[in-house]
């Protein structure tokens, strides 16, 4: 059992949340700066003391401000991975991977120190110094060092926020191995959409240091009371399975709950499972199945909400494809002129999907 | 080491030995003392800080006299240390090595704090957490991250302390007089020999001196680029 309940006033800010996190995968918090996600991070890992806090993670008892309890940093199970680059100036990579998992104490070892390097491919770094190393090498060793050290979740802070779009790029895939090879709570601090889309599993939306919205990524994506402050990014996010690889066309099916799409071939495996996004502007609507257009992947769908977006000539539509769900911008004077109504059943036209995973 | 041969040397050489001695001693304690000082003064936002502060820096200004006069009447029979050191069979600590060593550390202090301090603040918060997230507790911490990471600050203040109680002139002369073998250092040895007009004596000493001091000097500028934190706040 995890459950983060907090509460912290300072100047300038209060964070107040009462929050419970799932076992494993990765927990997404996503919200634009200021908005208390480091700040919560740091009450959790016990580096900053919240007024008034119960903090349980794993079955254990980490903060609680009512029975006076408060285990010190160095007694929580935890890793955590700081924005910038962490790693102890005057040890070598490896003395750096090792000063944590000379200190687990009594904690029974769950990944191997030979497991953490291969996971994160540092092996040829091992005898270098942090000096000498690239921002995204630095990361994987933070991030290995962190898993060396025997946590029972591991806590994120932006780790990529100090790299370049192509050494993001470069770390993406050894987080997303992490997240899928190990059992493992993580959460994931982050003010980027696409970070989150591509991720998380679950996700906590922060806003002025209150929850905003919670529950899983794809629900939290097609929530339309809340905006996510996504503006042109609002979109669904979906989960599905390549079926299909179409040599002629340089396509790809992808099979999801409710439906298929046909996208660009990037070269994925059939039977590979994929992310897709769908932004809401890259989705219009129609009442009669359209014929005759360029636009070849077509969805059936029925209204399920509709609500007013930033600008008033446009709403934004949540449609049901089978189980999942869709985001659609249209404008006011399409939703009157076409009669729409909450419960009808209509055809959805996707301009474009990004495969975000 | 050499106590044996102590008794037969030249006074000369026994001032150079018990000048390194008392340097040595000095050094050694006096940067176990400024070592947790430093770090606390790094760290804390009490409101005793800024007094400690000040009450630490007070030796850069006051003249040697007045800090050996006050230490002088401390240590006397009717001072506070005096009575102190007296109640516990010690006897009186003027005129001793120790009272020396006790002046000198007083003398020295800002000079051995102030690097380390500066030192530990431009470390910084961020090591000392990491250390805490990888379950260091923070005697653990300290050792194995603050004071590595401030080791450019830990040189300085031992050369400098160092250096500065072989210069030491007037704390000496006022609380450890002029006794060979005791109190009798090379600066009062100078001194000494300037008084009875053996200038040629004099010379020998005090270019040992000169050539001492730009030895040191050196050596810190040359560390000072092969570690760019060195000598910070010095």
């Amino acid at each position: 059992m995890n459950r983060i309940q907090l509460s912290l006033r300072r100047a300038q800010f209060s964070l107040q949340l009462d929050v419970q996190l799932p076992d494993q995968g990765i927990t997404v918090i996503l919200g634009s700066s200021g908005a208390g996600k480091t700040s919560l991070l740091r009450c959790v890992a016990g580096l900053d003391r919240a007024d008034q806090a119960r903090i349980e993670m794993g079955g254990v008892l980490w903060q609680d401000d009512q029975q006076g309890v408060f285990v010190p940093t160095w007694q929580r199970a935890l890793g955590y991975v700081f924005q910038e680059a962490s790693l102890l100036p005057h040890l070598t990579v490896k003395q750096n991977l090792t000063y944590g998992l000379k200190r687990i104490g009594s904690r029974t070892p769950m990944h191997s120190l030979a497991q953490a390097i291969e996971l994160l491919g540092i092996g040829h770094l091992l005898e270098r110094s942090p000096a000498g190393l690239s921002g995204g090498e630095r990361q994987r060793v933070a991030l290995a060092r962190a898993l060396a050290s025997q946590p029972r979740i591991l806590l994120l802070d932006e780790p990529m926020a100090s790299l370049d779009a192509a050494r993001r790029q470069e770390i993406l895939p050894w987080l997303e191995k992490m997240r899928d090879e190990l059992h493992l709570p993580m959460l994931y601090v982050t003010h980027a959409a696409n970070e989150a889309a591509r991720l998380g599993a679950h996700m906590l939306v922060l806003e002025h240091g209150r929850v905003q919205a919670q529950g899983t990524v794809s629900e939290v994506f097609a929530n339309i009371d809340q905006a996510l402050g996504a503006g042109e990014d609002m979109g669904a996010l979906l989960q599905g399975t390549l079926v299909e690889r179409h040599a002629d066309w340089h396509l790809c099916r992808i099979a999801f709950d409710g439906g298929e799409l046909w996208l660009r071939d990037s070269g994925l495996a059939v039977g590979q499972s994929v992310r897709m996004r769908l932004l809401a502007r890259d989705v219009s609507v129609a009442t009669v199945a359209p014929q005759h257009t360029s636009i070849q992947n077509l969805l059936s769908a029925v209204i399920e909400a509709v609500a007013d977006d930033d600008h008033p000539s446009q709403v934004l539509v949540r449609l049901r494809v089978g189980p999942s769900a869709v985001l659609s911008r249209i404008t006011q004077r399409a939703w009157a002129q076409l009669g729409l109504q909450v419960g009808q059943q209509v055809f959805l036209q996707v301009k474009t999907v990004a495969l975000v995973a | 080491m050499m106590g044996a041969s102590l008794a037969d040397a030249s006074s000369a050489w026994n001032a150079v030995i018990l000048t390194v001695q008392l340097a040595t001693v000095t050094t050694v304690l006096l940067l176990c003392l400024a070592t947790p000082l430093a770090w606390w003064l790094s760290q804390t936002s009490s409101r005793w800080r800024a007094p400690i502060l000040a009450f630490v820096t007070l030796p850069l200004v006051l003249p040697p006299t007045v800090l050996g006069f006050y230490m002088l009447v401390a240590m006397g029979p009717q001072g506070w240390l005096g009575q102190w050191t007296q109640s516990m069979g010690w006897g009186l600590l003027s005129f001793t090595f120790t009272g020396l060593v006790l002046g000198s550390m007083v003398f020295s202090l800002p000079f051995a704090v102030q690097p380390l301090q500066h030192s530990f603040a431009s470390v910084g918060q961020r090591p000392m957490e990491v250390a805490a997230t990888l379950g260091a507790r923070p005697v653990d911490a300290f050792f194995t991250v603050a004071l590595p990471l401030a080791r450019p600050g830990l040189i300085t203040a031992a050369i400098l302390t160092f250096a500065h109680t072989v210069g030491e002139f007037g704390v000496v002369l006022m609380i450890g007089g002029n006794v060979p073998g005791q109190t009798r250092v090379l600066s009062t040895q100078i001194y000494g020999h300037v008084e009875a007009m053996e200038y040629a004596q004099a010379h020998a000493l005090a270019a040992g001196m000169l050539v001492f001091s730009f030895v040191v000097l050196f050596t810190l500028a040359t560390v000072k680029r092969r570690w760019p934190g060195v000598g910070a706040g010095a």
